[in-house]
């Protein structure tokens, strides 16, 4: 029972980062029909505002400290962040510290200018080709991208620690009656999950419970009409643009601390997202996020020990077999709509 | 000629001039000047233009023609050249044997994984192939490590059985097609140009010829206007009660067949299969090539190959001296000005102007380099036939005066 429980928190995690990132694709698909295969470079400079954030955090001043010496005697340099200088110590060290949840600041305006940027230069022209334009257009511009990120923060992954508050780990077990030691689950991941929670509700709400949304999800079925009646649907689906490009940068600011970033994250995940939206359906909100966690618990199920040896090799294909499947036997994936991408 | 209407005849004879001349037409600046680092003619460059025009010109009979874009190629490379290096630790040294394994091997999964993925059409069909590929590579990585040698890769090594040549005496054996080793080099010297002939690269050239042969010939035929047929409507096609399934899984067969001879081709120059020659990137190289080309088009696939293989292995090569020494003839301001702007693009970073490249081209010129020299040209011609039509006018304005 332990071990069940063990598996399906070890897959929340990586669950989470498919369904957000899946979310992502799913809102552009849904409204905009283009096959963005930027997505995971837009995850990707996500995680790369944090990187920024705490190397601006921690650009420091060099002072000479007369009364301390290194090791070879001479007077020892002492390297102190800005923000220390200015706010003191204490706070100083608690924001370089919290590098990573402050970046989510920075990475909302940041990701969602660069939405902006792509959907009105580059992606608005793409609309009327076919969608294999669409998927090599923004495969050469994920390359591009990766490959500016790679220029400017070399090849090497750059850790990003998360605050010292939530680096250890929680016995999980003890709350549910087992022995202690049993279910130990590291804080960051749970903060992970709660936080993808949150921002898929949010997203939900925001579609669900305001006008704004319900244009949207009225443009989403039948885009024709709604522009008929008066509405600018085209102005709403550039901010759903955005909205979805802030999605997958969060994703990738608070996934830093899980995963070192570098360059080729975004590549790495987004083929597996994009076989987390097949597998939901395409154009269903709802089919990313249950096929994100759905898959993301199966392939942490799919590396347990008992499993392995009975089937070798199966936590490596896991979801590329499920994936198979479920695109053979229903053709609209778990949860797709009728009429979107049917063919 | 040789059942090919006279365009393509020329279309063929040009390729195969430019082919066997290559290791000329690709040496055009002496060695030892400053501009020899262009030069392209040495033998592994040139062979990886022709085995990746080979790739190319198999994945465009599938993607050119039918539509179907298949983001998972790579594992039929993969596959073809792990089976030719089986072949020469098994059976022997000789070329021939572990090609036709390695077409084969190739053949049997594309015909297994295409009758799958053929099932769907449009992004879903690409993400299957995606998925098988990604399976293969990761198999290849972990569980197969017996078949594969997982991260190490596949290698020959002295204790390998080779049935037919026997015990070998001292080093590694080399690969060899009836005693004419690949590697075997005949260097000429004409004045300050030197020209190297090499067995593999004339092998994998006469491959490539036949290759293009057979690809003009599917796409001049019966079958090859069924396939285009699918392109542009398949469900039209269905309606009039025509099963297109057979055709477009031997499209997908034979393009599978034609990377698996690219795979074991590789493996013939260079005797080590690994698993990273499965992965999707790999896949995606050949997607950028066939597009950079001009996909559907005949020659723009062999086009790209070499493009996108001379800027690899020719633009990563440019270091900042270099591009010190180029514009010397500058103030040294501007010069260090220009060395800056230029950097990111070459070097480590000539991904980057891959990518750019890539994105221009998507964008402005759907149809890849062969459309833009169409374009060039018919720019040219209607220039020609303006000034005819302004010249006739005169003429006739003139008579009417008079």
């Amino acid at each position: 029972m332990d071990a069940i429980l063990i598996q399906i928190l070890n897959g929340l995690d990586k669950g989470s980062a498919y369904a957000l990132i899946a979310l992502g694709l799913t809102l552009i698909f849904g409204t905009l029909g283009v096959v963005n295969f930027a997505h995971g470079a837009l995850f990707m400079i996500g995680a790369f505002c944090a990187v920024t954030l705490q190397k601006i955090l921690t650009i420091s001043v060099t002072t000479i400290d007369p009364e301390r010496t290194d090791f070879l005697g001479n007077p020892l340099k002492v390297q102190t962040p800005y923000v220390e200088n200015w706010f003191g110590p204490e706070i100083g060290a608690a924001i370089v510290d919290w590098a990573v949840p402050l970046a989510i600041v920075l990475a909302i305006p940041v990701m969602v200018l660069v939405g902006f940027v792509m959907e009105r230069g580059l992606i608005k022209h793409f609309y009327k080709r076919p969608h294999s334009d669409q998927i090599l257009v923004t495969f050469g511009l994920a390359i591009v991208l990766q490959e500016i990120i790679k220029y400017f923060y070399g090849a090497n992954p750059i850790p990003t620690p998360a605050p010292s508050a939530f680096r250890g780990s929680l016995d999980i077990g003890v709350w549910l009656g087992f022995d202690p030691f049993t279910i130990i689950y590291p804080y960051w991941r749970l903060v992970y999950f709660f936080f993808a929670g949150t921002i898929i509700t949010g997203v939900f709400a925001f579609l669900q419970f305001t006008t704004f949304g319900m244009v949207v999800r009225a443009g989403m079925a039948d885009r024709e009409t709604v522009g008929l009646l008066g509405i600018d649907i085209d102005k709403r689906f550039t901010l759903m643009f955005g909205l979805a490009a802030a999605v997958a940068g969060l994703a990738g600011v608070m996934y830093t601390p899980i995963l070192s970033p570098n360059y080729h994250m975004g590549m790495d995940f987004l083929v597996l997202s994009f076989v987390v939206v097949v597998v939901g359906g395409m154009g269903s909100l709802p089919g990313a996020v249950l096929a994100g966690f759905l898959l993301g618990i199966l392939q942490s199920f799919a590396s347990m020990n008992e499993v392995k040896s009975l089937l070798p090799g199966i936590d490596q294909i896991i979801i590329y077999l499920v994936a198979i499947v479920i695109l053979l036997t229903r053709p609209r994936g778990l949860m797709g709509r009728r009429g979107v991408m049917e063919d | 000629m040789l059942g090919l209407e006279r365009k393509d005849t020329l279309l063929m004879f040009a390729v195969a001039f430019i082919t066997l001349l290559a290791p000329i037409i690709l040496n055009p600046f002496p060695a030892g000047s400053a501009l020899a680092q262009f030069n392209a003619g040495y033998p592994d460059l040139m062979q990886r233009f022709v085995i990746f025009g080979i790739f190319a010109i198999g994945f465009n009979i599938l993607f050119g023609l039918t539509g179907y874009l298949s983001f998972g190629h790579a594992a039929f490379l993969g596959i073809g050249s792990y089976s030719a290096v089986w072949m020469f630790k098994l059976l022997s040294m000789n070329v021939i044997p572990a090609i036709l394994l390695s077409i084969i091997m190739a053949g049997l999964f594309a015909l297994v994984i295409g009758f799958v993925s053929l099932r769907r059409s449009g992004i879903y069909f690409s993400i299957l192939t995606l998925a098988f590929a990604q399976m293969s590579y990761n198999l290849a990585y972990s569980v197969l490590t017996p078949v594969t040698n997982g991260e190490t890769g596949l290698q020959l090594t002295l204790s390998d059985p080779r049935i037919l040549d026997g015990a070998s005496s001292g080093g590694l054996p080399v690969t060899s097609l009836f005693g004419a080793e690949m590697r075997d080099t005949t260097t000429l010297y004409v004045g300050p140009w030197t020209w190297d002939f090499s067995v593999g690269y004339y092998f994998c050239a006469l491959l490539m010829l036949i290759a293009f042969y057979l690809s003009v010939r599917i796409f001049r035929s019966p079958f090859g206007m069924m396939l285009r047929a699918v392109k542009s409507n398949q469900q039209r096609m269905n309606y009039t009660g025509l099963n297109s399934r057979p055709y477009t899984l031997a499209a997908f067969v034979i393009s599978g067949m034609y990377a698996g001879l690219a795979g074991g081709l590789l493996a013939a120059m260079d005797p080590l299969a690994g698993a990273d020659r499965m992965q999707w990137t790999a896949s995606g190289e050949v997607v950028l090539m066939t597009i950079l080309g001009g996909a559907g088009t005949l020659i723009g696939p062999v086009l790209g190959a070499g493009f996108i293989k001379y800027f690899e292995n020719i633009f990563s090569k440019i270091n900042d001296g270099i591009l010190h020494q180029w514009f010397a003839f500058m103030p040294d301001g501007l010069e260090n000005f220009m060395v800056t702007v230029i950097h990111p693009f070459i070097g480590k970073g000539w991904h980057l102007t891959l990518g750019i490249m890539f994105m221009l081209v998507v964008i402005f010129l759907p149809g890849g380099l062969v459309e833009g020299a169409q374009r060039t040209g018919r720019l040219f011609r209607r220039r020609d036939r303006n000034a005819d039509h302004v010249e006739s006018d005169a003429a006739r304005q003139r008579a009417a005066a008079e």
